[in-house]
């Protein structure tokens, strides 16, 4: 009897450990690390070292994973929110990125490309670039929740133009910052060895973790992407709210795009943040959040980020022919999103259930 | 299997993770009979009727249909069909954008081309053979909830179905639109046709079913011959106890004392772009009122534009004696006035969250965005709310869409009542949900009231409105007709207000 | 709704055109062209990509911009568009305005053999510039093009003749199937087969600066050994030089590994000159001057003799370049 009891705990657990959401990105995190184990411990080696400057570094692939997943992880909050909220996902936030970075570099340089020292304080740039990347958002905000435009074709518009006006920003000019206290954002701190854009995720999550906290958005988010008239019924505005999200949104926008133009210290305004939008959509759906909207876990969502990173940084790491990786990626995809599916997990947990205790039943 | 049997399940099973649905039920219906499924919510209908139509799998016990010699498999929806099962449900579950024809049709086409000519022939052909008066080529959204709920069994009939269910069929419908429902009924019975009838309408069993199954906590209670089993022990049946409460609150009609309390609420010239005319309202500390009137006569309208839910174009509003402005349910909330909507599914609950949510959301909203409650807090509240209205349901983390309409219902009204409203506004709040708890609800209500509470109350059963408002409102065609109070609330002057003048 | 939804078209229509009206159709004032008697300007129109594209194709719309102007005596009308149907409408207006000239930079090498019979049709001249395109070569007069593959066979020569003990390289490759990445790739595969080179990496990295550094970096973390970095563009070189400096790896001039990078940013030739890298290839974006040159040609009816141009294009090395070679083919 004790036994049984035992075995009915154990496989209540499991199923119950397959209905969590964040099992999913966890479950995919813990499967690239065995994979990466197996076939080479040294994946997780961390050593210290020293840069040019002679400032101590930490360097391995973990913290390539943890540096270079930064801008995605970050996105993958706002998106989360978007998402929730709206029912769909903004598809603008690479070319936002673009017009950011380009924002930041216009203000730092000034009319003059490449100044030997900043034209302005490194704060006021940034500052400036949230307000920016936030009329951004605001703007694909008014259409998805005022003028209820689907979100996909609301940001379609910025999608297609703010390249464009990103390099319009500079006049198709390449600025590039010499000064390399602006290469901090997105290197290291001297004498820190833990690169910097993991810091300002970090600050970033901290900061969404006590918003959730501390005021009701989480709640609001979940219940107008869930039933938007019942909200309204409930004496809440869904059109502020998802507005609210699409700002939010913006301001990722502008932390992740300081950090991709600190990294190289200058813009490439056709590739900076490429296809960092579907990425960001992907981190959400690995994070078990229904792309259609409702309920979300934004830890779910970050995990998910550095999940897509892991994946990339061991292609990398495993040389998988160039031109072949977007496909070997694209399966890994397939895989993950298909496991996620509720009607997959549902047979998972249904088959733990027949292989544990089959007598429990009978004396039950 | 017996003689005249068309289906038999014995010995049914089925659980949910925490909820043991259904124990060892049995289940017979026989050839051309109308077979009345009843029990309260969270009884085992529901789930004993989707391990009929192949929603859920049963985990034990076996099925027999007739002509299918042995027990049956029946693991999908398309199974059922194919077994000659068919479901129509309260919520339509058809192509409101396609026509009449194509809605029978669809999906059984036997290659990729299209005889349009043809089709709306056969449709036409099956329409009349069933009297139902609609035309194969119209769109169905055009056509009323009635007769788009006729042309579901109309492509259940064609798809020679012999189990035919009803799920909650006359829920939507007026009276005269049941009559047809039923005529339709009878006539598919007199082909041989099963029905199995789910319903709460108590009078409705009586008019067409020939039997009656009872379950009650996912158990059978019994079979009864309709004949032999009066209204009284139904009820007590399905409730698993002798109930005195129907006629206690009969006799419990509060006499109310215009006068002496003072006034909560007042309108002058209401009016908001639904289309209603301008109305005079006022409510009173502790009275109970409601609005009547045939469905669309604008007695939603009138709630909606008190509380602010439709556009306000015009009119005064005092509560408590101040003037304000109620544009939005932000401001009607604040001004203490909670408004439990009709639909429950569109307006009422926030279908994937849970219980704790669906009941602190509306408190919360009124508290503001920066001051959340904590977990705990939140969890105490859900719990006293639970407790006092007696909601069935699994743990506070439960979703509240995974719970019976009733329950759902007792959680929005927990809701309203957490915000400790001056006003209550519940309009339909009985729809849809069994005896038991209709009872709770009404009982409530004047409880309330007695507290002090101002409520408004409106619901479709007359009966039910007699037994606790103190004044009532009379619609007709969007303009306010009438108010009944003391002597005049009766059955009788009711119809006759509503009718209006022609009535002689 | 209907209104709203109307107004958020209308409002989404002027963000548009306001952004477009920037790169868009320009020369609205000379819009009036065609052949006037009397007035010796020679009307071009002048169809390109896009200049926000990249670095290169910002110098090449300037340069054209600079040459073709009233004082050179040219009545100039310029279109930009990255899709081949776009830029096939801008050449049958061009053709309906009567131009002397269609100078064209193709989106697409294909679907352009219609809209130039119609040019031959109507008397206007075609050149192609940047570009070439699946036609007839009766349909156009000239083509000036960059030669990818000389491009790349003059990198890999000049690696050559660094005479390393040993060649250990990371090869970061452009968008995959490009013209640029086909020639650059090209020589580099050929050679270090044929003279036994170790390419210790080969990716693409899509011409971006992050994905090279990141792509280096998994080099270094995984403890590979290597001295040569070749990259197919400056961004991509200056992302792995990103890499080198975290890990302490001293590059350029006589140091530990080589950077290679191309298309001749004026930054990068500055760090050329700065010894931090140490060669890079030019992609001559300045065509204009071989235009002017064949339009001339024409002008005064004497025949070319050949069709396919093929552009100048330098090298630089690190020891050899100067400020003036800065100045002058910084792009």
């Amino acid at each position: 009897m004790s036994q049984n009891t035992k075995n009915n705990t154990a496989s209540s657990i499991i199923t119950a450990m397959f209905r969590k959401q964040i099992f999913i990105p966890l479950a995919a995190l813990l499967i690239l690390a065995l994979f990466n184990f197996i076939m080479d411990p040294s994946f997780f080696k961390i050593t210290l070292g020293h840069n040019s400057n002679g400032d101590p570094l930490l360097s391995g692939n973990i913290i390539s994973i943890i540096d270079y997943g930064s801008e995605l992880a970050i996105l993958a909050v706002g998106m989360t929110l978007v998402t929730a909220a709206s029912r769909g996902q903004d598809i603008s936030v690479g070319a936002a990125i673009a017009i950011s970075g380009s924002v930041v570099l216009r203000v730092l340089c000034g009319t003059n490309s490449r100044p030997d020292e900043l034209q302005a304080p490194i704060i006021v740039a940034f500052i400036i670039s949230c307000f920016v990347a936030m009329a951004c958002g605001a703007f694909n905000g008014v259409l998805v929740s005022v003028f209820k435009i689907q979100p996909m074709v609301a940001t379609l518009i910025l999608f297609t133009a703010g390249r464009s006006i990103a390099a319009w920003i500079n006049n198709n000019e390449l600025p590039v910052v010499t000064d390399s206290t602006f290469s901090v954002f997105g290197g290291y701190i001297p004498g820190i060895p833990i690169p910097t854009p993991f810091f300002i995720a970090l600050a970033c999550f901290v900061v969404i973790f006590l918003v959730l906290k501390f005021t009701t958005l989480g709640l609001y988010v979940q219940s107008v992407g869930i039933n938007e008239e019942t909200s309204r019924l409930n004496g809440l505005n869904p059109a502020l709210i998802k507005f609210i999200t699409y700002v939010i949104l913006g301001l990722c926008v502008a932390v992740a795009g300081l950090i991709k133009v600190s990294r190289i210290s200058s813009i490439n305004y056709s590739v900076v943040a490429k296809d960092i939008e579907m990425d960001a959509i992907l981190a959400v759906a690995l994070g078990g959040n229904a792309l259609g909207g409702g309920k979300f876990n934004i830890s779910a969502s970050i995990l998910g980020a550095y999940v897509i990173q892991f994946l990339t940084t061991t292609l990398y790491k495993f040389q998988v022919q160039s031109d072949a990786l977007p496909a070997y990626k694209a399966v890994v995809v397939i895989l993950l999103v298909v496991l996620s599916a509720p009607i997959v997990r549902e047979k998972i947990a249904a088959l733990f259930r027949k292989l544990r205790p089959a007598r429990a039943e009978q004396n039950g | 299997m017996q003689e005249k049997s068309l289906l038999e399940m014995r010995g049914i099973y089925k659980s949910f993770p925490g909820v043991k649905a259904l124990r060892n039920v049995d289940f017979t219906l026989r050839e051309g009979e109308i077979h009345a499924l009843m029990g309260e919510n969270g009884a085992g209908k529901s789930t004993l009727i989707k391990v009929l139509t192949g929603v859920h799998v049963k985990d034990g016990g076996d099925i027999f249909i007739k002509g299918h010699g042995g027990a049956v498999q029946i693991r999908s929806p398309q199974e059922a069909q194919n077994l000659g099962i068919s479901t129509v449900y309260q919520e339509i579950s058809l192509c409101p954008n396609l026509s009449v024809a194509e809605n029978i049709f669809i999906g059984r086409g036997k290659g990729p081309a299209v005889n349009w000519r043809e089709m709306n022939k056969k449709a036409g052909e099956l329409l009349d053979s069933l009297g139902i008066a609609v035309k194969p080529n119209q769109q169905l959204a055009s056509c009323s909830i009635a007769v788009q709920q006729m042309v579901a069994i109309a492509r259940a009939v064609d798809m020679e179905c012999s189990v035919l269910i009803l799920d909650e069929p006359t829920s939507s419908l007026d009276e005269s639109e049941v009559e047809k429902l039923f005529g339709l009924m009878r006539d598919l019975k007199k082909r041989g046709v099963g029905i199995i009838f789910v319903t709460h309408f108590l009078d409705q069993v009586y008019e067409v079913c020939d039997r009656i199954t009872v379950l009650r906590d996912g158990q059978l209670v019994g079979e009864y011959e309709i004949e032999k089993l009066p209204r009284v022990q139904l009820v007590s049946k399905m409730l698993g106890k002798e109930l005195d409460d129907m006629a206690d609150i009969k006799n419990d009609i509060p006499q109310y004392d215009e006068a002496r309390n003072k006034i909560v609420y007042e309108a002058e010239n209401l009016c908001s772009s639904e289309g209603i005319k301008p109305f005079n309202f006022r409510i009173r500390k502790g009275e109970v009122n409601g609005f009547t009137g045939l469905l669309g006569s604008g007695r939603s309208e009138c709630v909606r534009a008190i509380f602010g839910a439709d556009k306000v174009t015009s009119g005064k509003v005092w509560v408590d004696g101040k003037q304000v402005k109620i544009n939005k349910p932000i401001d009607a909330m604040k001004h203490g006035i909670a408004y439990l909507a009709e639909d429950r599914k569109r307006d009422g609950i926030v279908g994937d969250l849970s219980v704790r949510d669906n009941i602190i959301l509306a408190l919360q909203v009124k508290k503001g965005f920066f001051r959340p409650f904590s977990k705990a807090q939140a969890t105490k509240f859900a719990d006293e709310y639970i407790k006092l209205l007696d909601i069935k349901t699994a743990s506070v983390n439960t979703p509240i869409k995974s719970l019976s309409g009733g329950n759902q219902q007792k959680v929005i009204l927990g809701r309203w009542l957490l915000t400790h409203p001056n006003y209550l506004i519940l309009d339909e709040p009985t729809r849809g949900i069994d005896v038991g708890t209709k009872v709770d609800i009404q009982k409530l209500v004047l409880k309330l009231a007695s507290e002090g509470m101002s409520i408004t109350f409106i619901s479709s059963e007359t009966d039910e409105m007699l037994r606790t408002c103190s004044r009532l409102l009379v619609m007709r065609d969007r303009k306010l007709v009438g108010e009944l109070k003391g002597d005049q609330l009766t059955q009788n002057t009711i119809m006759n207000t509503i009718a209006g003048g022609e009535q002689k | 709704m209907k209104m709203n939804k109307l107004f958020a078209m209308a409002a989404s229509m002027v963000l548009c055109s306001a952004v477009f009206a920037g790169c868009g159709t320009e020369g609205g004032s000379s819009s009036n062209s065609g052949k006037k008697s009397g007035d010796k300007l020679i009307s071009v129109g002048i169809i390109n990509n896009d200049p926000n594209e990249s670095g290169y194709r910002t110098a090449n719309v300037n340069d054209l911009k600079a040459t073709f102007t009233k004082e050179n005596g040219y009545d100039a009308q310029f279109a930009y568009s990255l899709k081949n149907e776009e830029q096939i409408n801008y050449a049958q207006k061009y053709i309906q305005d009567e131009v002397d000239y269609l100078l064209l930079s193709a989106a697409d090498t294909a679907g352009w053999d219609s809209v130039l019979k119609d040019a031959k049709d109507a008397g206007v001249k075609v050149i192609l510039f940047d570009r070439t395109i699946d036609a007839d070569e009766s349909l156009y007069e000239a083509s000036i093009v960059s030669d990818m593959n000389k491009e790349g066979e003059t990198a890999v020569e000049w690696l050559k003749n660094q005479n390393l003990t040993s060649y250990d390289i990371i090869h970061l490759q452009g968008v995959m199937g490009s013209a640029a990445q086909k020639g650059r790739s090209g020589a580099l595969t050929d050679t270090a087969s044929k003279l036994n080179w170790n390419i210790v990496v080969e990716q693409t990295a899509e011409w971006n600066a992050e994905k090279a550094q990141q792509i280096v970096q998994s080099a270094i973390d995984s403890n590979q050994k290597f001295n040569v970095i070749y990259a197919e563009n400056d961004d991509m070189a200056k992302g792995a030089v990103a890499a080198l400096d975290r890990a302490n790896i001293s590059h350029g001039v006589g140091k530990d590994v080589i950077v290679m990078g191309f298309d001749c940013n004026k930054w990068a030739l500055q760090e050329l000159k700065a010894g931090n890298w140490n060669y890079d290839g030019q992609c001559n974006p300045f065509q204009s001057s071989y235009i002017v040159d064949i339009i001339k040609k024409l002008e005064n009816g004497e025949t070319l003799p050949q069709k396919t141009i093929i552009m100048d294009e330098k090298g630089f090395d690190a020891s050899t370049i100067t400020d003036a070679d800065v100045e002058q083919y910084g792009i």
